[in-house]
Formats: C-alpha cells, sequence, structure tokens
C-alpha cells in the first residue's frame, strides 16, 4: 500500500512557532503543495513579511528573502525583474500589506508585476500583539482600540481583494477563507492558479485569505472559526474578484 | 578610447554599464535626473533592467531584492531620496548583499535647495539608517573621478557583500567635463552561489539561500555584528584612498576637504603658492573608510601649525579630523552650505588670517 | 591660461548648448574644460546661464565668478553679469535684443545683432549658434573648422537642420569679422 498522506517537499521538516489554532500552517501547506505540483521548488523564491509570517522561511525548504514591514511587493519587482526566469511570492499579513505596504502593492499590481501575493487577513497584527490593523472590523477590540474599532476615527476596513481589483491593469484577484474543508480546497485551487499565471508570465496574482488569530481574538480556535464565518465573511466576500483576459 | 564631454549624471550612468550592472531603479529627484533619463535609452540597448519605481522607498527594496538575487544593481537619488532610503540600506547591510547607491547631494535640512552642498557626509559616513553599520563611501572630486568610482564601487560591493556609497554634488551630477571609461576597472561578476536567493537549482550543493537581518538570539545577532564590524575593519586596512596635495614642502596649514570643495581648496593652494605661502591638503576619497594615519601625519608635520577642514556643510568631515588629530594641532572648520560654493578668494582670506 | 565664458540669456535660447559646443572643441583641441550650468526651476523660461572652463592644466575651482568672457543674449543677463566679467574681459552684447552697452570702460563690448543675423539665415532658433560663431571669430579660443565639425556632430541625428546651422555659423563669422 503506497502512502496516503506526506509533508510536500517544499516544506521543510520543522515545527512552527504559530499558535493553536491558527491557520498560517493551512496555507503554507497549500502554497507547497502547490510548489511541488508544479515541480518549481528549484526556481522558487519566497518573500517573508514582518509580523507572524517573518519566520516563514523556517517552515519553506527553497530560497528565501525576508522583507522589511510592507515592503515585500518591492523586493519581489526587484527580483522578478532582475530574473523574470524565477517564481517568486510573497506571503504578508494585513497590517503589513493593507498598512504600511499599501504604497508598495497597490503600485506593483498596478505595474502588472509577474509575481504572486499570497495575502493573510485575519483582521489584526498578531505578531505585535493584537493591535487594530486597516482590517479590523467595526467594534472589534484590538489593544490599540480598547472598546472596538471607532470607524468615525479609524474608518472602515479595508477591503484589499475589491481595492486592487479596480485598477485596470489585468490581474487575478481572489478572496478565499481556511475556514471550512471545502474553503481549504478552493483556496488550493486559487493557489496554484495565482502560481499557474506566473508561471505562463501572465499577470500578477493576489490570493487574500480570510483567517483566524485565536490569540489575539480572545477565542478559542473553534470559536475564531465560528466568529470569521460569521463577522468577516460577510463583509469580506468570497470570490474572485478579477480575472486575467 | 577617445574623451567624451559627458555631464556628471551621464557619466555614472554610462559607468555603470561598463561596469556590468544593467539593472537600475530610480525615482526622479532633482539634480539627479539625468541618470533615469540616460539610462531608460540606454539599458534597453544593453538587454537590461529600468524601472522607475513609487518612491524612493519602494526603490531601495527594489534594489535589496535584485542584489539578493545576486545580479549587479544600482540606485541614484540626492538627499530626501536617500533618507528614505535609508531604511533599505540598513536591512541591505544587515543582510550582506552587494548594492550601489549614488547620491548627488543638494542642500538640507528637510527640501533644504537643489543646489551642491555636502551635508549628507554624517548620514553617508556614519550609517544613516538604524543600527550598527556603514557604507563603503567614496567621494570623486569631478566627472572622471565619479566615473571611476562608479565602475570601481561594483566590485567593493561585491568584495565586501554590502553597499557602497557614491557621495556625489549636484555639481558633480550637473557639470560636464572630459571622461574616459577605464575598462581596466570591469570586473567579472563574483561567484554568489553561497548566499544569493536564486533558486536552488542553480546551484551544486542544491541547498537553499536565505537572505535575511533578522536575529532574534542574541548571541545570534552579535555575530552578525561582530561579522559586519570584521568587514569594516578590512575596509580600513585595504581600501583606504586619498590625495595629498602639495603636502611636500613645509607647509604651515593643512587643509582637509573632500570632493567639489576640494578643487575649490586646489586652486586656493596654487594661487597662495604663488604669493610664497606654503599650504597642504589631504583630500580622503574615501569618506568611509576614513584615511585617519594619512591625515594624522599629515597634519603633524613639524611645520604644520595648524589644520582647517573646509566643507559645504556646517563642520562634519572636521569631526573625523579633530578625531584623527587627537589634540596634536588646532582644528578649526570653514564652511559654507546654501548652495554656493566657497569661492577661492574666501579660502585665500581665511587662510591668510590664520597665518 | 584659464578662459572663462559665460552664457547667459533667457531658456530656450540654446545657452546651455552653445556652450556645450564651445567646451567640447576646446576638449577635441586638448585643452582641460569644464561646463558648468544653472540648473533647476530657473531653467524653465527664466534666465539661463552656463559657464565654460578652458585651461591648459587641469582645472581646480569649476564655479567662476568672475568670468574673462561674457555672452549675453538678452538684457536681464547683460545687467546681471557684466559687473562681474574681470577687467580686461570681453562682453558680447546681443543688440537684437539689447537696446544698450554697459558703462564700464575696463572691458571691450562687441555689438552683435545676433537674432537678426538668425533671422536672414533662415531661423531665428539658430540664434546660439551665430552667437558661438561670431564669439569663436573673435576670441579665436578655438579653431572654427573644429567648432563646425562639432555643431555637425552634435545635430548628427537631425541632419536636416545642419545647413541652416552651418549658414548661421558663416554668418556670425562673417559680422565678427567685417563689422567689430
Amino acid at each position: 500500500m503506497g502512502k496516503a498522506f506526506s509533508k510536500p517537499n517544499a516544506l521543510s521538516d520543522t515545527m512552527t512557532h504559530y499558535c493553536p489554532g491558527c491557520t498560517h500552517g493551512i496555507v503554507h501547506r497549500l502554497v507547497a503543495e502547490v510548489i511541488d505540483e508544479l515541480g518549481i521548488q528549484g526556481r522558487t523564491v519566497g518573500i517573508a513579511p514582518v509580523g507572524c509570517a517573518v519566520l516563514a522561511y523556517n517552515y519553506f525548504n527553497f530560497d528565501f528573502q525576508e522583507a522589511a514591514h510592507g515592503r515585500a511587493p518591492a523586493m519581489a519587482t526587484g527580483i522578478k525583474r532582475v530574473r523574470p526566469d524565477l517564481i517568486v511570492f510573497t506571503y504578508q499579513g494585513d497590517g503589513d500589506l493593507a498598512s504600511i505596504g499599501m504604497g508598495e502593492i497597490i503600485h506593483a499590481a498596478n505595474r502588472g508585476e509577474k509575481f504572486t501575493t499570497i495575502f493573510i487577513n485575519n483582521a489584526i497584527y498578531g505578531m505585535t500583539g493584537g493591535q487594530m490593523a486597516p482590517t479590523t472590523m467595526p467594534g472589534q477590540r484590538a489593544s490599540t482600540a480598547p472598546t472596538g474599532r471607532n470607524t468615525d476615527l479609524t474608518g472602515m476596513p479595508i477591503r484589499m481583494a475589491n481595492l486592487l481589483s479596480q485598477l485596470i491593469t489585468p490581474s487575478y484577484i481572489t478572496r478565499q477563507a481556511v475556514l471550512k474543508p471545502q474553503q481549504v480546497n478552493k483556496t488550493k485551487k486559487a493557489i496554484k492558479k495565482a502560481f499557474e499565471y506566473q508561471v505562463e508570465g501572465k499577470c500578477f496574482s493576489l490570493v487574500e485569505v480570510i483567517s483566524t488569530c485565536p490569540t489575539n481574538w480572545g477565542l478559542t480556535p473553534l470559536d475564531s472559526l465560528k466568529w470569521a464565518e460569521e463577522k468577516l465573511l460577510p463583509y469580506y466576500e468570497l470570490g474572485d474578484y478579477k480575472i486575467p483576459e | 578610447m577617445a574623451k567624451v564631454l559627458m555631464k556628471g549624471n551621464e557619466a555614472i550612468a554610462e559607468a555603470a554599464i561598463r561596469a556590468g550592472c544593467v539593472n537600475y531603479f530610480a525615482y526622479p529627484i532633482t539634480p539627479q535626473s539625468e541618470v533615469a533619463e540616460y539610462l531608460v535609452k540606454r539599458l534597453p540597448e544593453e538587454g537590461g533592467v529600468f524601472l522607475q519605481g513609487e518612491s524612493e522607498v519602494a526603490v531601495g527594496y527594489m534594489i535589496f531584492g535584485a542584489a539578493a538575487a545576486g545580479e549587479r544593481v544600482m540606485t541614484t537619488s540626492s538627499s530626501p531620496g536617500i533618507s528614505l532610503m535609508s531604511e533599505s540600506i540598513s536591512y541591505i547591510a544587515a543582510a550582506n548583499c552587494p548594492a550601489v547607491f549614488v547620491n548627488i547631494v543638494r542642500g538640507g535640512p528637510g527640501l533644504g535647495g537643489i543646489l551642491p552642498s555636502q551635508g549628507d557626509y554624517f548620514q553617508a559616513t556614519k550609517g544613516g539608517g538604524h543600527g550598527d553599520y556603514h557604507l563603503l563611501v567614496l567621494a570623486p572630486d569631478g566627472v572622471q573621478e565619479a566615473v571611476e568610482m562608479t565602475m570601481q564601487a561594483f566590485t567593493l560591493a561585491e568584495k565586501y557583500r554590502g553597499p557602497v556609497m557614491i557621495l556625489g554634488d549636484g555639481l558633480i551630477g550637473q557639470m560636464m567635463e572630459p571622461v574616459e571609461f577605464p575598462d581596466n576597472l570591469k570586473t567579472e561578476p563574483s561567484n554568489k552561489d553561497d548566499w544569493a536567493t536564486n533558486g536552488m537549482d542553480t546551484r551544486k550543493s542544491k541547498k537553499r539561500n536565505l537572505v535575511k537581518s533578522l536575529f532574534l538570539n542574541p548571541t545570534e545577532l552579535n555575530n552578525n555584528n561582530l561579522a559586519l564590524k570584521a568587514k569594516y575593519d578590512q575596509m580600513k586596512r585595504e581600501e583606504i584612498q586619498f590625495e595629498a596635495y602639495n603636502t611636500d614642502g613645509d607647509y604651515k596649514v593643512l587643509i582637509t576637504s573632500f570632493g567639489t570643495m576640494s578643487r575649490v581648496c586646489r586652486t586656493a593652494i596654487d594661487l597662495l603658492k604663488e604669493e610664497g605661502i606654503e599650504v597642504a591638503m589631504l583630500r580622503p576619497k574615501t569618506v568611509f573608510p576614513f584615511p585617519e594615519k594619512a591625515v594624522f601625519d599629515a597634519a603633524t608635520k613639524e611645520s604644520c601649525k595648524a589644520v582647517i577642514s573646509i566643507e559645504m556643510n556646517m563642520g562634519q568631515m572636521v569631526e573625523d579630523v579633530e578625531r584623527c588629530v587627537k589634540g596634536q594641532r588646532p582644528v578649526t572648520f570653514y564652511g559654507e552650505c546654501g548652495g554656493d560654493i566657497p569661492s577661492p578668494e574666501k579660502i585665500i582670506e581665511i587662510i591668510k588670517a590664520m597665518i | 591660461m584659464q578662459t572663462e565664458i559665460k552664457f547667459a540669456g533667457f531658456g530656450g535660447q540654446g545657452i546651455l548648448l552653445s556652450a556645450k559646443l564651445m567646451a567640447y572643441a576646446a576638449m577635441k583641441q586638448g585643452s582641460f574644460v569644464a561646463w558648468v550650468p544653472s540648473y533647476g526651476p530657473e531653467m524653465r523660461g527664466g534666465t539661463a546661464y552656463c559657464t565654460v572652463v578652458i585651461s591648459d592644466k587641469l582645472i581646480g575651482s569649476p564655479i567662476i565668478k568672475n568670468p574673462t568672457h561674457l555672452v549675453a543674449m538678452n538684457l536681464p543677463s547683460l545687467e546681471k553679469f557684466v559687473n562681474d566679467v574681470k577687467p580686461g574681459g570681453i562682453v558680447f552684447i546681443n543688440s537684437s535684443l539689447i537696446p544698450i552697452t554697459s558703462n564700464r570702460t575696463d572691458i571691450e563690448q562687441l555689438v552683435v545683432p545676433i537674432n537678426d543675423i538668425a533671422i536672414k539665415a533662415g531661423n531665428i532658433r539658430a540664434s546660439n549658434i551665430v552667437a558661438l560663431a561670431a564669439f569663436a571669430a573673435k576670441s579665436k579660443l578655438v579653431d572654427l573648422d573644429l567648432l563646425k565639425d562639432c555643431i555637425k556632430e552634435e545635430f548628427a541625428a537631425k541632419a536636416k537642420i545642419i545647413p541652416l546651422n552651418m549658414k548661421a555659423f558663416d554668418e556670425g563669422v562673417n559680422f565678427a569679422n567685417n563689422n567689430i
């Protein structure tokens, strides 16, 4: 009988530092599976963000660079422009991508840089300890919004996939989630499509993944999944926002 | 090759290509935009990459990404832009990546002005961004030297696997002078298999490479800083360049000056010599590493009674000069930094008042 | 021996190009040269000026406050810079646009109707070449044939305007030789 389940080659054999119930591990695995399936491990360069995934390079087994906060799309641009043959992806959280790195992601997408961005949206700053993110929901509590996000003072949560899909430059922009098994399967399909577009040299692609942060949300892993389903998904609607011609 | 008449900015651009760098990312800023305007035409001819980034912040990381992928890469900017790039320069230094930054300095602080200045000496030589790092900084005094130093910069960046800066100014960028491009300054790219993130398949070992600057373990971080320090110490042993002007005779005053300002000083020294007044100049060509011993030796020559640092700023390199002279001679300073360059006559007046 | 020429006028008169051609020819003749422009917002339609330094030895300071020569293409340029010219220096005045001369007696003033000559040669836009030619003919700093070659080289990509500029050059030289 053959092996039924094994670790993808693109993942290293290391325990992650992620909290119990965190969905980073799921997305890491999906990315690694796609890289294995496309046979691109030897020419892939990942870019780690600043945030919980700053140490992502410890869990993947291929070349990696570490960016400053928000700057991963600029680094990816640098690599991809000088070495278009490499497969380059950034892996960024919502503080990194939607706050400090807003300029870099918009311009990279608008230039149609041929790399892939995996965007983990869990509506909070994780690594720095639960501060408010641009994606934090109205009324959602955070360490810098102790009574809940006041949208009169801080505006409404930014929907990155919607926003990026408004750019005229062709791209693949999709929002997925990893709260249920069928969502995980769809997310993998989206990640694969995003990498395929890059392999074909077609367009910029971004897969936003609605994720959880039980630790900073102050919920159990199971309650986190339920909370995300109830509070995040109605605002952050899933689906493809833009598909290249 | 015959001499050609070129603007400093264009000559720097061409020098980069002649040195084997065909990757350029930049953001427009006066007084250096001619570099981009030149390269946008030239790089496609060389099969290279030209990209105008959305900001100097982003450009700094485009440089970081390209350098980490093992390619020769350059950007050019001017003072406010270099401030924005300083974050990335800190990361690039920490992550041991070779890259060339050209600063065509303009007056500051703030928006300052667009005329020549040497107000970024501290920023260039003492770090600029956060943390313990240095760039190797070359300060040309004209277009020909800007060409030679730009070409050398790529070799030095790879030798030390770190950022190298050309510290010019608006005059050097805007002025035209005759230049030659010495072919012998072009070097073959170094082997980057041990560190560059250009795909595991490219190297025999098939081991993955990681370019990073985060060391949460205090011992590892300390070790990275010690390794950086060792590079800076090696630079101090191997890379110091300076010019000693009129130091043979019995001079009473030693001028220290760099870049554009040193040319004016040279004219003043020639004119003083005609009047029978001997003045010497020590001009650092590398401002980091600083020619510490040369400055000390020139300042402490028996005939020399005083040292004056003359700069287009409010007194920056003079701090290094004082450090090197170690109290053996009085060290004074003269500088202007509105954009006007002090005239030879002004310098003569100041020197005469000293003796 | 060092010569310093300030070319001054308003943006669009081709001052920078005249100066560059002068520097280029001097370089080809084996001199040390530096071409130092004014730059920045003042380039956009305001007063433009440019200094060319020509020397038989390595040029120290290329920043010249008191040039030996001034080529003034418009009135504000003459007013702004004439008092800076070294005693014994030479000033070229574009009399098409400058109705006056300086009251300095320690400098030589050469009056040339540059724009009128250019119009006669075929196009007012060749004024800068007329000025360059007249200046070169009187100052004798560079060989005139060499300078013509430099102009042809400069316009190589726009070959159809070379005859106009050659004509302007010759007219400029003729005026300088016969009238001043």
